[in-house]
């Protein structure tokens, strides 16, 4: 039940036309029901009884079925090995030049696993409450224990890989306590716990390239799912070093292609991340749910200036022991920060949160500091106008702890930042901003992984499912691994067991359909000759989306955003530049497709946060907040997934709603003062 | 900050290819080497040269794409990757010349991509631990010595970018071997393909045309992770016992 907190909302909850924001933007569609292939029962025996009822091939005709496995990280490189080894016929793809590249690389933190190691009272079932209440109640229970429930034999696999996870003296893993919960469950590697945990998938993948269960073709992107009798049952991708468009038959697809965090485009995301994989096949009817949730982690570098190309994250440990400020007065915005004495310092997170401080949630910490910097009293280098930066002091931690102290706790972040700022942080105040991190939307899956198109599976950050509105820190890496480890190779049997499917070949007219539309495409961006860049457009919107549907969303902005964001599109499509030619590599045609498709995501992301009229994890409506500006969720309207249908070009998307039922848990609303 | 750029274009592997000069205004200290090219990049294109190519990706010293040969040195002047490098470290009015990996085994797509594919079919030939999904034993069955789990760790952080290979006079791939071979050497969950892995690794290792190490160090130099030359040691210590035992 929801707590009878005040909004500062004055329309009443009763009136549901007041409410309908994103009315004449969409279409209401027939309701989800979310229970595909989700068994019932007590919570802790739902997914071994959905592992035992799913059918199994048969091992000697798995040899005989193809899968098809778009993307190489945590998710697509671990369910492309785990397939591999079940004896499928797999092939995998990915746009860098080797798997080992994908972009779960960078993950710095750790892994979560409910192992109870350090016997501090952890458990699957705390796992799976600490991950329900951090993703504000807005995912679905069944799927968020079988995340917990699998998280132990996750690591059991990576130490059997010889992922070189920290360890104690006496030769046992090693365990932090990380983002806030109160058990320590984190597995780690140093702050590189990403690269382990990838390189680990990478090598199984390998083995199995090795032993000829999976081709791999790096250097590939996918450009558009092939779609048969309802089914999904293939791709068609471009080598991007002959440009050759190659059409890819098989009996089932995965997409584990990651986040979309590149619509904003500068982000945590590396250069190449992109949503393309995932928009084409929803542009073939997936349904995409939830494109408005998006994590914004507070501790980043801010940009230096209008090359800026993307953002660097610094681990959020360092709010344990720094001191976040802006000066009061705007004034003092460009002095020296050493010589702006402690009065005229606003402490504005101790100031506001005295209970919390420095330590209050990710995204209240990065409002305040749009908050502070919209008020002009952000710091550092002036880029369009505005300083976009707050200082992070540890002037008090190294006098309290010592310079050694701090330097064993932090020294390789102080580091990172000292080669990528040039300023030497023992010395002058850090500088953050918040960035765009990760994102909680993506294409809806039911139970088994699968999307709304039959035959068409989705892994990894590119899915939507697990976290709901907002995701534990730790638990990218984990729910990457269970999807491709163990989840998806148990459910997707269940669909293949339905095989041999019709034989199709690639004269097929939806095969050479969807071929045809690719070298369309890629025609028109070769032949348009404009007079604008693909990166000017991909910045413009990422400024869009930035400022409109970031940190802090409203219904006139939103409006304001979708507008712009129409414009923008109608220009790029006529007047975009793509030199060279299509036959070689040509950086500039692959993102021109990346951003034709961010911008059509960039909209719907508008229209889902302007329906979504609450605030929820990464999602902040300033129209539903409390009397002192924290987040207030509305259950009783929004506890549903939002699903959204592509209805054809220019045509409003059609609203699927799966109402999230909780049976287990109570719903509370958040309290940080 | 103003530069001079003497950058190796070339249109494919057929391409005998060739420097071509670029001079470049305003770039500001505070730009990664990678962003100065993406305005480079962006000067082009309005003057309707087509853009320079070249690999990149994470943008913050992890994936292992970046691979520029700044001034004859592998990621340039700093012990770092290409993408971590910053302008600062370059002087005003500086002349600086950038061209691909040179190596025989990574041969040029288009002017500064190479293709580094040799190093996928190395981890293929061996450099794995064979345990399928779902057949491990509990995390803690078997305990790890710290000190062999650092060391195993600190080898591990090799990021595949081939700046050992390109730094190398013979162009091997020998710190890349022996980071591996260290790496999973160390962990007893390694122990029961020692052999056959060394042995694979190296098959293939001379197969894809990468050259025998003559103890020159000058990879180790240019790593930016730091992979310490004594894993090459252990790479033939690991190889003579894998002959001996018939390999």
């Amino acid at each position: 039940m929801t707590d009878t907190l005040k909004t500062s909302d004055p329309a009443s909850p009763d009136d549901p036309q007041r409410h309908d924001d994103a009315a004449g933007y969409y279409v209401p569609g027939e309701p989800l029901t979310g229970r595909e292939h989700a068994p019932d029962g007590p919570l802790e025996e739902r997914w071994s009884k959905r592992v035992f009822e799913a059918r199994i091939v048969n091992p000697a005709n798995r040899r005989k079925v193809s899968v098809i496995v778009v993307g190489t990280g945590l998710a697509g490189g671990s369910a492309a090995a785990t397939l591999g080894e079940a004896g499928y016929q797999v092939k995998s793809f990915c746009y860098q030049d080797s798997p080992r590249r994908a972009h779960s690389i960078a993950a710095q933190g750790g892994i979560n696993g409910a192992k109870n190691y350090k016997g501090d009272g952890d458990s699957v079932q705390r796992l799976f409450y600490d991950t329900i209440k951090g993703g504000d109640y807005r995912s679905r229970e069944s799927n968020v224990y079988r995340l917990a429930e699998v998280s132990a034999s996750i690591i059991d696999q990576c130490v059997a890989q010889g992922v070189p996870f920290a360890r104690e003296y006496g030769g046992l893993l090693d365990n932090r306590s990380f983002g806030g919960v109160q058990v320590s469950r984190t597995f780690y590697a140093r702050g590189q716990t990403g690269q382990q945990l990838l390189i680990g998938a990478y090598q199984a993948l390998e083995r199995q390239v090795g032993a000829g269960t999976v081709e791999m073709f790096t250097r590939h992107e996918m450009l558009e799912l092939v779609v048969v009798d309802g089914r999904a049952r293939g791709i068609i991708a471009r080598d991007m070093v002959t440009g050759e468009i190659e059409t890819h038959l098989a009996d089932t697809v995965v997409l584990a292609s990651g986040g979309y965090g590149n619509v904003f485009f500068l982000s945590t995301n590396a250069m190449g991340c992109n949503v393309t994989a995932t928009w084409r096949a929803h542009r073939k009817g997936a349904y995409m749910a939830n494109p408005c949730y998006t994590q914004i982690h507070p501790t980043c570098i801010p940009v230096s200036g209008a090359h800026q190309s993307k953002l660097t994250l610094m681990s959020e440990s360092l709010r344990n022991d720094g001191r976040i400020w802006v000066p009061k007065d705007a004034k003092d915005a460009d002095k020296d920060p050493r010589e702006i004495p402690e009065d005229d310092r606003d402490y504005y997170l101790e100031r506001i949160y005295p209970a919390f401080g420095n330590l209050v949630p990710r995204d209240i910490a990065s409002r305040q500091a749009k908050n502070m910097c919209d008020e002009g009293r952000g710091v550092g280098p002036e880029v369009d106008g505005v300083r976009r930066g707050v200082y992070l002091d540890f002037a008090d931690a190294i006098e309290r702890l010592g310079r050694k102290a701090v330097e064993s706790k932090y020294g390789n972040l102080f580091d990172m930042y000292a080669r990528i700022t040039g300023e030497d942080p023992y010395e002058v105040p850090m500088r953050i901003y918040p960035a765009v991190h990760y994102v909680m939307g993506g294409l809806w899956v039911d139970y088994d992984l699968q999307a709304s198109i039959p035959g068409l599976f989705v892994a990894g950050e590119a899915n939507f499912s697990d976290h709901g509105a907002n995701r534990l820190g730790a638990s990218a890496l984990m729910q990457g691994l269970a999807d491709g480890y163990f989840v998806l190779p148990n459910t997707i049997r269940d669909y293949l067991a339905d095989s041999p499917f019709d034989k199709i070949t690639e004269d097929h007219p939806a095969v050479v359909e969807a071929r045809q539309a690719v070298q369309a495409r890629i025609d028109h961006f070769m032949t348009t000759k404009g007079t604008r860049s693909v990166d000017s457009y991909h910045r413009e919107l990422g400024n869009i989306m930035w400022e409109y549907c970031g940190m802090e969303r409203t219904e006139d902005g939103l409006k304001k955003a979708i507008d712009l964001i129409r414009t923008l599109k109608d220009d790029f499509w006529r007047n975009v530049k793509v030199l060279g030619s299509a036959d070689t590599v040509n950086q500039s045609l692959e993102k021109a497709g990346r951003v034709a498709d961010f911008l059509e995501l960039g909209e719907l992301m508008c229209i889902d946060a302007l329906n979504r009229r609450e605030s929820c994890g990464g999602h902040f409506r300033a129209e539903s907040q409390t009397e002192d500006g924290e987040a207030l969720r509305h259950d009783d309207q929004y506890a549903y997934v939002a699903a959204w249908e592509w209805a054809g070009e220019g045509q409003a998307p059609v609203l699927h709603k799966e109402d999230l039922v909780y049976e287990f848990t109570e719903m509370k609303q958040r309290s940080y003062k | 900050m103003k530069f001079t750029l003497k950058i190796w274009r070339q249109d494919g592997p057929q391409d005998p290819g060739g420097i071509r000069t670029y001079e470049l205004d305003e770039v500001s200290e505070d730009m990664s080497f990678l962003e100065m090219l993406d305005v480079l990049n962006e000067q082009l294109i309005a003057g309707d040269e087509e853009p320079i190519v070249f690999d990149h990706d994470c943008r913050e010293g992890i994936c292992g794409s970046c691979d520029l040969m700044i001034n004859g040195e592998a990621h340039g002047p700093e012990v770092t990757t290409t993408c971590q490098l910053h302008m600062r470290s370059f002087h005003d009015g500086e002349t600086i010349t950038v061209e691909p990996w040179r190596a025989t085994a990574f041969p040029v797509i288009k002017d500064l991509m190479v293709d580094r594919s040799a190093f996928d079919r190395i981890i293929a030939s061996g450099g794995f631990v064979s345990v399928n999904t779902g057949a491990a034993p509990d995390a803690h069955a078997t305990p790890v010595p710290k000190e062999n789990a650092d060391r195993a760790f600190d080898v591990a952080t090799c990021i595949g970018c081939g700046a050992c290979v390109a730094a190398c006079p013979n162009g091997s791939a020998s710190l890349f071997l022996g980071a591996k071979i260290t790496h999973l050497g160390e962990l007893p969950q390694g122990q029961a393909e020692r052999d056959s892995r060394v042995a694979g690794m190296v098959a293939q290792h001379d197969h894809e045309g990468f050259g025998g190490c003559t103890n020159i160090g000058e990879c180790t130099s240019a790593c930016p992770k730091g992979i310490p030359l004594d894993v090459i040691s252990q790479l033939n210590k690991d190889l003579r016992t894998a002959i001996k035992h018939g390999h």
